[in-house]
C-alpha cells in the first residue's frame, strides 16, 4: 500500500529540489560538496524551509539542566533533543536541513539550471546485454514455470467447471494450466567516455588555482558521468614535463618548475593512442592552465600537437585559463587565434570562484 | 494497514486498563492500532492523526523521521491522542514488554486528557474535526490550485503561535461601548463614580471638586482608548486577522481550521511536563506493581532509565514530572505541607517530619487536575526538590561561544524555568494598534521579559503578517536593552530604535 502521506513526501522534495536549484550558484562557487560525497550520494545542506514563527533567539535564552558541576563549567555542546519516547514533531527543527541526493540527481539539477543540452554519445558497437523477465506465457522451460499462477488458473478452472471443493480444497493443475515466466533480452548501447585532465603545476599555479580547477572538474565529471554509463577519468600534470597521476596526486601536488604544455598535450595523446581507440570511445581532453607558456616555440608544438593529433580524435577539446597572482598568461589568446572557430575547441577564462559557475556553462553548453 | 490488535494483546490491554481503573484512573475508551514503522512514522508526522490536509510539512517530518529511524537514532514507542474515544498507536515490532509498558503509559495519558483542566475546552472528536479540514483545504486547493492554497496556508502556520492560549478558561474584560451622549444628570453622576448626596450643601465634602475632576479625566481616558482600535491589546491575533485583514473568505475559513488546531494542540504544549509526569508515574506504577512478569524486569527497567534520562542540556519532561509528583505524594503522605512545615527552621526536625497523614494519592490526583505546567512548577518546585535533584541554570556565554554553568541559586533557577514555560514558550505578542500613524498600519507589541527575538526569523515571519494584512506591519520589541521598531511594507524590512 502507497502510504497517504507520500503527497506530501514528494512535494517536500520538489520544494527541496527547487532550494537546491536557486542556490546552486553558491553551492558551486563554494565547493563544499566536495569534500561530502559519500559512495554515490552527496549530503547538501539546505537553507531553512521550514516555517518562520516568532520565537526567542537561542543562545540568548539560556536554559535550565540538571547533573554535576560548578557554576562556570561548561554545559556540554549545543542543547540536543533526548532521546526516547514522545510525541513527535512538537517542537521546532534546527535551522538549516541537509538532504541527501545522488549524484546523478545533482547532476541533472546542474543540467536543468544551466540548461545544458545532453550529449549524443558516439560508439554503439559496444553493446551490453541484460535478461529481463517481462511476461507470462502459456508454453516455457519447466525450470521457468510460475507456480503461483499455475495454481490460480488450475483454481479458477475448477471453480468455474465446479470441481472444487472449499471442504476439500485439493487443487490438481493440468497442463493448459501451466505458466511460464518469458523474458526478453534488452540491448543497450554503451557509450563509453573517458575525461582526460590535464593540469598545470608549475610554480605560478597556488592553491587557489588548484582549488578553482578541482572545483570544475567536480562538475564536468558530475555532468558527464550522469551521461556516459562508463565514464573513465585519467588526470596528468605537468610543469616542464608531464606524467600521468592518480586523482589523488592531481589535486593535491605542490606546485614547481616552469611551463612546457606541449609535454602534457603529447603525453595526452600517446594515452589516447594506447587505450582508447577513436571509434569506441568518446575523448574529452581538459586542460587547466595559467596560460605562461615557457615559450614561443612550445606554444607552437602545442598548436601542432592539437591539431594533428588531439582534435581529429576528440569530441570536444576544453581549455580553462585560470587567472593566478601574476595575471593571466598568452595561451588562451594563441588558441583563440588558431581554433577560434573550431567547434570542437572550448575556451574559458576562469577569474576566480565567481567564474566558475559560467565557466561550467562554456564547457558542457554545447552537448559536444 | 492499520491492524486492529491481536486477542492477546486485548487481553493485556483489558486487564491493565481494569488494573488502572482499580487505582482510580478515569479514562475514555481506548482504541490501539497496530502499525508497521512506515505507517507509525506517517502517523507521528501527521502529529498522531491518521488524516491531515495536504502539506509539505508532513513531508518534511517524514522524511526526517524515517531517516533518524533508519539510522538507529530515534524509535517512536507510543503515540496517544486527545479524543473521545481515545486513539494510540503500537509499534509492530516492540516486544512485548515495550507493549504493555505503552499501554500502561498511555493510561496515564488518557486519564490526564479527561481530567485536566486545560483539556476540557477541546474537541474531543478532533480526529474527525482534522479529517473535514483535510477535505475542506482539498477542496480548496482543487478550485484555487495547490500553489496558492499552500502558500496562504504556510502564512497562516507562520502565526499559528500567536493566539491567546488563556482565553478558553477566562472572559476577558471587554466593556460596551458607551451609548448615548446626552444623560439625565442624575445618571451623568452616576457615570462619573460620584457617592450618592441628597443634601446639596454636603456635596463638596462628599464628592470634593478634585475627585470630580480626577474621575472626569478617568472617564475621559476611558472614552479615548475605545476609539483606538484595538481598545485593548489583542492576543489572538490570529481570529484578529481573520475578522479585520482584507481576505477572501476560503481565506478566511483556512486561517480558521489553522486557529482551532492551534487551540487544540495549545494544552499539550502548557502541560508537557505534567502530562509526560504523570503518564510516566503511572506507567511505573502499574509495571511494577502489577503488570509485570518478573521475566520482564531487566527489559523493562533498561527501556525505563532511556526514558528519564536527565541531561545537563535540556529538561526531559518525563523525568521532572515524575520527580515532582514523587515529591507532592511523598509530601502530602508525611504532612509536609502548610504554614507548620513552611515555618520550620530546625533542619533535624525537618529530616525526621512524618505526620503520617497518607494524603499523597488523593493530593497528586487533585494537582493533575486543576494544574499546568507553570502553576504546577511555581506550587511545587520548591528549594528542596530543586537541590536534591541537581538543578543548574546555563548561559550563553559569548566569550568562550559555548553554554556554561550559571548557578544554582534556586531564585533564578526557578525564574528560568517558569520563564521558559510562560504563555507555553512563546513570545508574547499582541495587537496594539490596527490604525497606527492613522494610516490602518498593523502595530503589534512584543512584551519583552529579558529575552530577546530570533532576528532572522522575526524578519521571515513579519513578512507573513504583512502579506496577510496587505498594509504596512509593524513590531515593537527589544533588541539588546535597545527599543526597535521592525517596519515591513511590499518593499521589504526596516528595522529603527525609537526612544
Amino acid at each position: 500500500m502507497s502510504l497517504r502521506i507520500q503527497n506530501d513526501h514528494a512535494r517536500f522534495k520538489d520544494i527541496v529540489r527547487g532550494k537546491i536549484k536557486q542556490n546552486l550558484k553558491s553551492y558551486i562557487k563554494k565547493g563544499e560538496l566536495i569534500g561530502k560525497q559519500g559512495k554515490d550520494t552527496i549530503t547538501i545542506p539546505v537553507p531553512r524551509i521550514e516555517l518562520p514563527h516568532f520565537r526567542f533567539g537561542g543562545k540568548s535564552q539560556g536554559g535550565v539542566g540538571q547533573g554535576e558541576g560548578k557554576p562556570g563549567d561548561p554545559v556540554d555542546g549545543e542543547p540536543q533533543e533526548g532521546e526516547g519516547t514522545g510525541k513527535a514533531g512538537q517542537d521546532a527543527g534546527e535551522h538549516g536541513l541537509d538532504v541527501e541526493l545522488t549524484l546523478d540527481e545533482l547532476a541533472d539539477l546542474l543540467g536543468e539550471e544551466l540548461k545544458l543540452p545532453r550529449i549524443l554519445p558516439k560508439g554503439s558497437e559496444l553493446v551490453t546485454e541484460r535478461i529481463k523477465y517481462t511476461g507470462i506465457n502459456t508454453v516455457g522451460p519447466e525450470s521457468l514455470k510460475h507456480f503461483k499462477r499455475t495454481y490460480k488458473q488450475a483454481l479458477r478452472r475448477q471453480i468455474a467447471v465446479g470441481s472444487y471443493d472449499p471442504k476439500n480444497p485439493v487443487i490438481v493443475p493440468i497442463r493448459e494450466d501451466r505458466r511460464y515466466r518469458t523474458w526478453r533480452i534488452d540491448q543497450k548501447p554503451q557509450a563509453n567516455a573517458v575525461i582526460i585532465y590535464m593540469m598545470d603545476v608549475s610554480g605560478s599555479m597556488g592553491d587557489e588555482q588548484k582549488e578553482i580547477v578541482r572545483i570544475t572538474s567536480f562538475w564536468l565529471d558530475a555532468w558527464l558521468r550522469r551521461n556516459y554509463d562508463g565514464l573513465q577519468s585519467r588526470y596528468i600534470i605537468h610543469d616542464a614535463a608531464a606524467r600521468e597521476v592518480d586523482k589523488d596526486t592531481f589535486f593535491h601536488t605542490r606546485e614547481s618548475g616552469g611551463t612546457m604544455i606541449s609535454s602534457a598535450y603529447r603525453l595526452c595523446a600517446d594515452i589516447i593512442d594506447k587505450d582508447y581507440p577513436v571509434a569506441n570511445w568518446n575523448i574529452y581532453p581538459f586542460h587547466f592552465s595559467d596560460g605562461d607558456n615557457w615559450s614561443v616555440d612550445d606554444t607552437r608544438t602545442c598548436l601542432g600537437l592539437m591539431r594533428d593529433r588531439l582534435l581529429p580524435v576528440s569530441n570536444q577539446f576544453a581549455y580553462g585559463q585560470v587567472e593566478s597572482p601574476y595575471g593571466s598568461g598568452q595561451f588562451i589568446k594563441d588558441l583563440a587565434e588558431q581554433f577560434g572557430k573550431n567547434d570542437k575547441v572550448t575556451l574559458s577564462e576562469i577569474k576566480d570562484k565567481d567564474g566558475i559557475y559560467a565557466s561550467i556553462k562554456d564547457f558542457l553548453g554545447r552537448g559536444l | 494497514m492499520p491492524k486492529k490488535l491481536s486477542p492477546q494483546y486485548l487481553e493485556m490491554q483489558q486487564r491493565i486498563e481494569a488494573t488502572a481503573k482499580g487505582m482510580g484512573l478515569d479514562m475514555f475508551d481506548t482504541f490501539y492500532e497496530m502499525l508497521d514503522y512506515d505507517e507509525i512514522n506517517m502517523v507521528a508526522s501527521y502529529m498522531g492523526f491518521p488524516v491531515r490536509y495536504p502539506h509539505w510539512k508532513w513531508g518534511m517530518e517524514y522524511e526526517r523521521m524515517s531517516k533518524s529511524y533508519e539510522y538507529g537514532l530515534h524509535k517512536i514507542y507510543e503515540m496517544v491522542i486527545n479524543n473521545d474515544p481515545c486513539y494510540a498507536y503500537l509499534l509492530e515490532s516492540n516486544a512485548p514488554v515495550d507493549q504493555k509498558l505503552v499501554m500502561c503509559h498511555v493510561c496515564g495519558h488518557n486519564d490526564f486528557f479527561k481530567n485536566n483542566f486545560t483539556f476540557q475546552h477541546t474537541n474531543r472528536k478532533m480526529i474527525d474535526e482534522m479529517a473535514n479540514h483535510a477535505t475542506r483545504i482539498r477542496r480548496y486547493i482543487d478550485w484555487f490550485g495547490v500553489d496558492v492554497v499552500e502558500a496562504f496556508v504556510d502564512r497562516c502556520l507562520s502565526i499559528d503561535n500567536l493566539i491567546d492560549v488563556d482565553s478558553p478558561y477566562i472572559t476577558r474584560k471587554r466593556k460596551e461601548i458607551a451609548s448615548g451622549e446626552t444623560s439625565e444628570p442624575l445618571d451623568r453622576k452616576r457615570e462619573l463614580g460620584l457617592l450618592p448626596n441628597t443634601k446639596e450643601y454636603m456635596e463638596r465634602y462628599i464628592n470634593p471638586d478634585s475627585f470630580v475632576a480626577s474621575q472626569k479625566k478617568k472617564l475621559e481616558e476611558e472614552a479615548n482608548r475605545q476609539k483606538k482600535f484595538p481598545g485593548e491589546p489583542e492576543r489572538d491575533v490570529m481570529r484578529f486577522l481573520m475578522e479585520h485583514a482584507p481576505l477572501e473568505r476560503w481565506q478566511v475559513d483556512v486561517m480558521d481550521m489553522m486557529r482551532e488546531e492551534a487551540y487544540y494542540f495549545a494544552p499539550q504544549g502548557m502541560t508537557k511536563i505534567m502530562n509526560e509526569g504523570w503518564a510516566s508515574y503511572w506507567h511505573c506504577k502499574l509495571m511494577t506493581e502489577k503488570v509485570m512478569d518478573s521475566s520482564e524486569v531487566i527489559d523493562f527497567a533498561d527501556k525505563n532509565a532511556g526514558v528519564m534520562s536527565t541531561s545537563r542540556q535540556q529538561l526531559n519532561p518525563y523525568a521532572l514530572g515524575l520527580a515532582l509528583y514523587r515529591d507532592i505524594e511523598d509530601r502530602w503522605n508525611r504532612g509536609r505541607y502548610g504554614k507548620e512545615w513552611n515555618e520550620c527552621d530546625d533542619m533535624a526536625e525537618r529530616r525526621l517530619w512524618d505526620k503520617q497523614s497518607g494524603l499523597g494519592r488523593e493530593k497528586i490526583f487533585q494537582v493533575r487536575q486543576i494544574y499546568s505546567d507553570v502553576t504546577f512548577l511555581d506550587e511545587f518546585f520548591t528549594v528542596d526538590f530543586c537541590r536534591e535533584q541537581g538543578f543548574f541554570a546555563y548561559e550563553y556565554d559569548r566569550k568562550k561561544r559555548s553554554f556554561l554553568i550559571d548557578t544554582r541559586e534556586f531564585e533564578t533557577v526557578k525564574k528560568k524555568l517558569l520563564q521558559q514555560l510562560t504563555n507555553f514558550g512563546q513570545p508574547l505578542i499582541a495587537v496594539l494598534d490596527a490604525n497606527f500613524e492613522n494610516r490602518a498600519e498593523l502595530l503589534l507589541q512584543h512584551t519583552h521579559e529579558g529575552v530577546d527575538l530570533d532576528a532572522q526569523y522575526t524578519h521571515e515571519t513579519l513578512r507573513n503578517v504583512q502579506a496577510i494584512w496587505s498594509r504596512p506591519v509593524h513590531l515593537m520589541t527589544k533588541v539588546d536593552e535597545r527599543k526597535v521598531l521592525y517596519s515591513c511594507d511590499a518593499n521589504g524590512l526596516t528595522e529603527k530604535t525609537i526612544s
